[in-house]
């Protein structure tokens, strides 16, 4: 169960962003931010490494002392971030592929819809209630 | 035989359904400058098609580790995804321009085999033109895409990338 879920375009804004509401909503951004840096590293060595490197999922970006943070890009270089909670250790790690690969499917659905621009922030219903079967549901 | 019949009436469909978008697209345009500005519409429609299709097709792959491994896919699996054959040559100056050469391009083969309705076809290459662009485009790859025929049904289709 994540607790902010984050789809970065290429140009690297964010195209949707979407957080618990208990925790303060400016320091999840900042973290997703920060993410970034990390990915544009793990996927620039990947051109040296072996073709395993070539995965679309990236695994753990970085722990921090709250959150781990997991990332995943595309092949259209669009980034999708899910942070969750350092003190929920029985997520493991399929159960996080798993939850990036529903982004991804939801994802392409958006782009292949004819009311959606590419570029634009995401508006699909379709899409938030996906998002929010695998967000930290707060009473 | 019956699931060949069903891959024939699937790309029957699309291309029909292509060649009609083009009568409607032509016949809403009206005076001097119509093929051109028939072409582009083409070619834009083309281009947020491919946007969506490429997302779609490379959902499963792994990452394109250049821009030669990009070309290769688009002649490859993203043509054979689109018009059930592949790019049967594909030639690079390895500075940024590439030609792909379809020997028997899906969607000229039932206009002619010869030089018959040759000037007509611009506007039957103009959607995949933008199919290409808008792809490459979805991939980081900004590039201008042009297609040109000298005998039916064969076409080259010309890539020249835009470095950014």
């Amino acid at each position: 169960m994540a607790v902010c879920v984050a789809v970065i375009a290429k140009e690297n804004y964010p195209l949707y962003i979407r957080s618990v509401p208990s925790q303060s909503e400016l320091k999840f951004h900042y973290t997703v931010h920060t993410s970034l840096d990390v990915v544009e590293e793990k996927i620039s060595t990947a051109g040296k490494a072996m073709a395993e490197q070539r995965e679309l999922y990236l695994g753990l970006l970085y722990p921090t002392e709250d959150y781990k943070v997991y990332g995943y890009v595309t092949n259209s270089k669009v980034k999708f971030v899910i942070v969750v909670d350092s003190s929920n250790t029985s997520l493991r790690d399929n159960e996080i592929r798993s939850m990036f690969r529903k982004l991804h499917n939801s994802f392409t659905d958006v782009m292949c819809n004819p009311f959606y621009n590419p570029g634009d922030p995401i508006q699909s219903r379709a899409f938030d209630s996906m998002v929010s079967a695998m967000m930290v549901q707060s009473s | 035989p019956s699931v060949f019949i069903a891959d024939m009436a699937d790309e029957a469909l699309f291309q029909f359904l292509h060649n009609e978008v083009i009568q409607y697209v032509n016949s809403a345009e009206s005076g001097e400058t119509e093929n051109g500005r028939c072409v582009s519409k083409l070619e834009n429609m083309g281009f947020r098609v491919g946007q969506g299709l490429i997302e779609r097709f490379t959902k499963d792959t792994a990452r394109f580790k250049d821009e030669l491994d990009i070309m290769k896919f688009i002649c490859k699996d993203f043509w054979t995804c689109v018009f059930k054959k592949q790019i049967d040559n594909l030639r690079t100056n390895h500075q940024g321009i590439y030609v792909l050469q379809d020997n028997k391009f899906r969607l000229l083969t039932q206009l002619s085999t010869g030089k018959q309705y040759l000037e007509h076809a611009p506007k039957y290459l103009a959607f995949t033109c933008g199919l290409v662009r808008g792809g490459l485009s979805n991939l980081g790859v900004k590039s201008i895409v042009t297609a040109e025929v000298s005998v039916m049904p064969a076409c080259k289709f010309q890539v020249m990338i835009q470095k950014m």
